[in-house]
């Protein structure tokens, strides 16, 4: 439940791009992904299965077909939790010198 | 053509420290909807064939279209779902929406939202792709820590 395994899942470049393939087409088998990746099957599987285990990618069967769907939802706890957080300070410390320019000016 | 069309099965998932029957009430209680999602209420008596309809708290204005198709509390709501924020969306069919919640160890439960039945309904499709991320961390946030994400 916590965030390492998100940060640990997005440290990779092939699950970040198997992530921007999901993103442009959702609910994918692993036969699709397999074709967009210079990668065995068993490679794509070994970075799906760290994926998934970071609820990054949710699987549901559809028929005799395992289809992968990308869970944004991670990376907005991600977001509000740590981007948000330093984003709005930064914008907190502009805006206090601004006043403070504009008050000596 | 674009190459980014929104699917027509989309799927957000997330852990919640809490029980079903809090991610239930989470779900269906004004008091918490209002906190998490884009501050609606939702009028419903939650029994299968009622009417499920989302409202502006602040000023009813009608944000969702939709009926109960089942509600099995505290494990699973299927509604359909109509979007009623521009008129371009209200246009469009009914698609589905299904709250799954499942216990997931020690005091945690899983929350999934599947949103389907889009594929004559692109618009809503596109326009509701981050929006339910949004929620669903809101809802984490409110059900874990009493407090709004805005807070």
């Amino acid at each position: 439940m916590d965030d390492d395994p998100v940060f640990k899942a997005l440290a990779d470049p092939t699950r970040r791009h198997l992530l921007d393939r999901l993103f442009e087409r959702d609910g994918r088998t692993l036969t699709e992904l397999e074709s967009e990746l210079e990668m065995t099957r068993f490679g794509v599987m070994k970075h799906l299965r760290v994926l998934e285990a970071a609820g990054l990618v949710v699987t549901r069967r559809q028929g005799r077909e395992k289809l992968h769907y990308l869970n944004p939802v991670p990376i907005r706890l991600i977001h509000d939790r740590w981007i948000t957080k330093y984003a709005e300070h930064r914008v907190a410390v502009l805006a206090d010198l601004k006043s403070e320019l504009e008050e000596t000016a | 053509m674009s190459t980014m069309t929104a699917a027509a099965t989309q799927v957000y998932s997330v852990f919640v420290r809490a029980t079903p029957e809090q991610l239930w009430a989470a779900i269906t209680k004004p008091e918490f909807t209002r906190k998490y999602f884009y501050g609606s209420v939702f009028d419903s008596t939650y029994e299968a064939g009622a009417k499920y309809c989302g409202f502006s708290a602040e000023n009813g204005e009608q944000y969702i279209d939709g009926e109960i198709v089942e509600a099995t509390a505290p494990t699973k709501l299927v509604t359909t779902w109509r979007a009623t924020w521009t008129e371009a969306l209200a246009a469009e069919p009914p698609s589905r929406v299904t709250w799954e919640i499942e216990p997931a160890g020690e005091g945690v439960s899983k929350l999934t939202v599947v949103h389907d039945r889009l594929e004559d309904s692109p618009a809503t499709a596109e326009s509701v792709g981050g929006g339910w991320s949004y929620v669903l961390s809101g809802m984490k946030s409110v059900v874990e820590t009493g407090k709004a994400l805005e807070d």
